[in-house]
């Protein structure tokens, strides 16, 4: 139930462009353990940016 | 033999509610058939047509490294699981376009717009998504752009590119429309979507400063604003002072509409664009659900007939032209979108976790797609007939009293009372409902219905309208937001190609792309809204056009990669279908080029007031002879981009005829895929 919810949150998170932090998190620590990774809410910003800033991703 | 028993069953279930459908005349239908049978058809295409798509035609390798792993970075590149993505790529295809065609398309009966929307997402729209999906994955996730300058040639790729901003331009324009039509004379409606501006800020500032990162909590506020907006709304409306100040014509609407585009697209993201999309997004993922179960709690019957007279005549009031082959551009997304190809070549190709993903999330959602475009065609077809073309034919035609609107659409064989129409207005709590044109209203009042059927009864009415109108508006708004934006970089780059320092976004080249951009839009916007036959009628045959042929456009790319693959025995898999877009778009642009009925020829009616002018006559609905020389000019205008498209379309036809021709001669693969297949076969 627990992980269903989890889910479901996530392709909300998604729906808006907002990948995993979690799983950002995971990256950053098994393959870049010297860089520390950036916080939540300036993963937040870039992704937003990201996002928004170059135009495109979505429909008619 | 035993695995396909279920699904024979269920062929057998889906062509027995197909039959019903297809065959009833003259008595009404329960909805619930044409659901049920889409249902079939969706389900049966996933399990057969998919699956050899991806298995046969494109030879797709779970083994295969996709870029979310290969370049793995948290971000961008994020290999996810194959649900959470569905719901990412379905929120990016499904806009009002799958909402709206098929409003538009139901002026013909239910059945040529249902056989259309089936046939249409399973050999061509499904395929198309789930082709450049497929190629885009292959090649690190590149744009629809990019992919055909790898393929086809530079040429081609900017010849693409110049099209794809052209679309972006009346895609616009078109929304835009729709908004305007929608909220004007609508106090209630015009307050409820202006409050959602502040009330954005708020959610952006909160965002920003007080819990960065809270989307789902922002969203649930942000979620009790629209609806006090709504009440709000109601309170406007009924206020004797504040009423008026929140009324406006269509031509204030208009330019009310070019002003917040040109404000809002150079605003920082965080403060209008992003917790706006937050809030469109949610709720339209929310009353799609809800539109789905209320559906099927109600089982309505449809009131539409199958066929109507238009069908046939091809003289049809919401849109001129006959079926073949205005049908199948008038409903485009729901059946077949080009647009899509840019959102298959965007984030979501870099998100996959394997290649067995791909049909999954390319052919599934699409098919997600053509089931809201189902549901709105139902939703169209429950309505009174009579009460549908009051709405949607052009006030040219009806008056602007239900009087003469109730006559007019009766002797066009839809009998309907005035007193119909004026209840059906003061139900929505709006002033009136006639030539309510571009879907948008129609389908409020269908969801209306709907809706109000399992919660509230009939008081709800007027709020469940307005929630409706308030969703369709808040989406559309935040696409013409976005869509500026996009617009803007299609532009810079463009004109980069000949000044490499207006690229680099140097000086006012971002402010100067961006006002050429909203003067594009809102130049066809004003020259919709001032159409007497209300806009849609001219605008939306354009939308359609263009974007079938975008759709062709990336259907001959795969028939290229096909061939690049020395796969060419299964390229009637896009071939067919980019035979048909071909054909029904060229015949479309030719029509509307040249065809002497000045009602669907866009020339003959330039020729037409023309000569008036010449005369020194004033044919209405123009006032004076400026108003004429405007007209003639707007009609050359919207020729010339009609056959600009056609240019375009013809000049890719060529230069994949020609990619495919020299593929044959090769005696090896040359699709240029990243990282190479030689290199992975010698590796394996």
């Amino acid at each position: 139930m627990k992980r269903v919810f989890a889910r479901l949150a996530q392709m909300a998170r998604l729906m808006v462009g907002m990948p995993d932090y979690d799983a950002y998190c995971r990256h950053m620590a098994a393959h870049h353990p010297d860089r520390p990774p950036m916080t939540r809410a300036a993963f937040f910003r870039d992704r937003q940016q990201a996002r928004y800033g170059s135009g495109g991703g979505r429909c008619c | 033999m035993n695995k396909h028993w279920p699904w024979i069953i269920l062929g057998l279930v889906g062509a027995a509610c197909l039959a019903v459908v297809a065959s009833a005349r003259g008595e009404q239908i329960n909805a619930l058939w044409i659901v049920a049978a889409a249902l079939s058809v969706y389900l049966i295409a996933y399990r057969y047509y998919a699956k050899f798509i991806a298995g046969r035609v494109f030879g797709i390798n779970p083994a295969r490294a996709t870029p979310a792993v290969r370049r793995a970075d948290g971000l961008d590149y994020v290999a996810t699981d194959r649900r959470v993505l569905f719901g990412h790529h379905f929120a990016a295809i499904a806009g009002a376009g799958p909402l709206v065609g098929p409003v538009l398309a139901a002026q013909m009966g239910y059945l040529p717009g249902t056989l259309w929307i089936l046939a249409g997402v399973v050999l061509a729209g499904a395929v198309q998504d789930f082709a450049v999906l497929f190629i885009s994955m292959r090649r690190d996730g590149r744009s629809l752009g990019e992919l055909i300058r790898m393929e086809m040639g530079a040429v081609a790729g900017t010849i693409a590119l110049t099209g794809a901003f052209m679309i972006m331009v009346i895609i616009l324009a078109v929304l835009a429309l729709i908004v305007v039509r929608a909220l004007a004379e609508s106090p209630w409606g015009m307050v409820t979507v202006a409050a959602t501006v502040p009330l954005a800020m708020l959610m952006g500032a909160y965002t920003r400063w007080v819990r960065p990162g809270a989307i789902g909590e922002v969203s649930l506020l942000g979620f009790v604003g629209p609806i006090g907006a709504i009440f709000a709304g109601q309170w406007v409306s009924l206020h004797p002072v504040l009423a008026p100040m929140f009324t406006f014509t269509p031509v204030q609407l208009c330019f009310i509409l070019i002003v917040y585009g040109a404000v809002a697209s150079v605003l920082p993201v965080w403060l209008l664009l992003a917790p706006r999309d937050y809030l469109s997004t949610f709720l339209k993922i929310g009353a799609i659900a809800a539109l789905a179960i209320g559906i099927v709690i109600m089982a309505p019957p449809l009131r539409m007939p199958a066929l109507t007279a238009f069908a046939t005549t091809g003289a049809g009031p919401v849109w001129a032209g006959p079926l073949f082959p205005f049908l199948f551009i008038t409903i485009a997304c729901g059946a077949v979108s080009g647009f899509h190809a840019l959102i298959a070549s965007g984030t979501t190709p870099k998100l996959i976790a394997s290649e067995a993903d791909a049909p999954f999330i390319g052919y599934g959602a699409m098919l997600m797609e053509s089931a809201v475009a189902i549901m709105a065609l139902v939703a169209a077809s429950i309505l009174d007939p009579g009460v549908y073309f009051a709405m949607n034919a052009p006030a040219a035609l009806l008056g602007t009293d239900p009087a003469s609107a109730a006559a007019a659409v009766t002797a066009m064989g839809y009998p309907v009372s005035a007193a119909t129409l004026a209840q059906t207005a003061r139900d929505v709590g709006e002033a009136t409902i006639i030539s309510r044109t571009g879907g948008a209203p129609t389908l409020a009042v269908a969801m209306a219905e709907i809706f109000s059927h399992a919660v509230g009864g009939a008081a709800m009415k007027a709020f469940w309208y307005h929630f409706a109108i308030l969703f369709e508006a808040l989406f559309i708004l935040t696409a013409v937001d976005a869509g500026t934006r996009a617009g803007r970089f299609m532009l810079q780059d463009l004109i980069g190609l000949a000044s490499p320092r207006f690229r680099e976004g140097k000086g006012a080249s971002g402010l100067v792309a961006t006002a050429l951009c909203v003067a594009a839009w809102g130049f066809f916007l004003y020259q919709g809204v001032t159409d007497p036959l209300g806009g849609v009628n001219t605008l939306w045959p354009l939308f359609g056009i263009s974007n079938q042929m975008l759709a062709a456009v990336a259907l001959m790319l795969a028939t290229v990669v096909l061939f690049r693959m020395k796969r060419e025995r299964f390229a009637w898999v896009t071939m067919v279908p980019a035979a048909w877009l071909l054909l029904c778009t060229g015949t479309a642009g030719l029509m509307k080029l040249f065809h002497p009925d000045p009602k669907i020829g866009f020339l003959a009616h330039a020729a037409r007031f023309a000569a008036a002018a010449a005369r020194g006559e004033v044919l209405a609905p123009a006032k004076s002879l400026q108003d004429m020389q405007r007209i003639v000019m707007n009609d050359r205008i919207d020729a010339g981009l009609c056959a600009l498209f056609l240019a375009v379309v013809a000049a890719i036809l060529v230069f994949a005829v020609r990619t495919c021709l020299a593929a044959r001669a090769l005696p090896r693969p040359s699709a240029t895929e990243v990282p190479p297949a030689m290199t992975l076969a010698a590796a394996e």
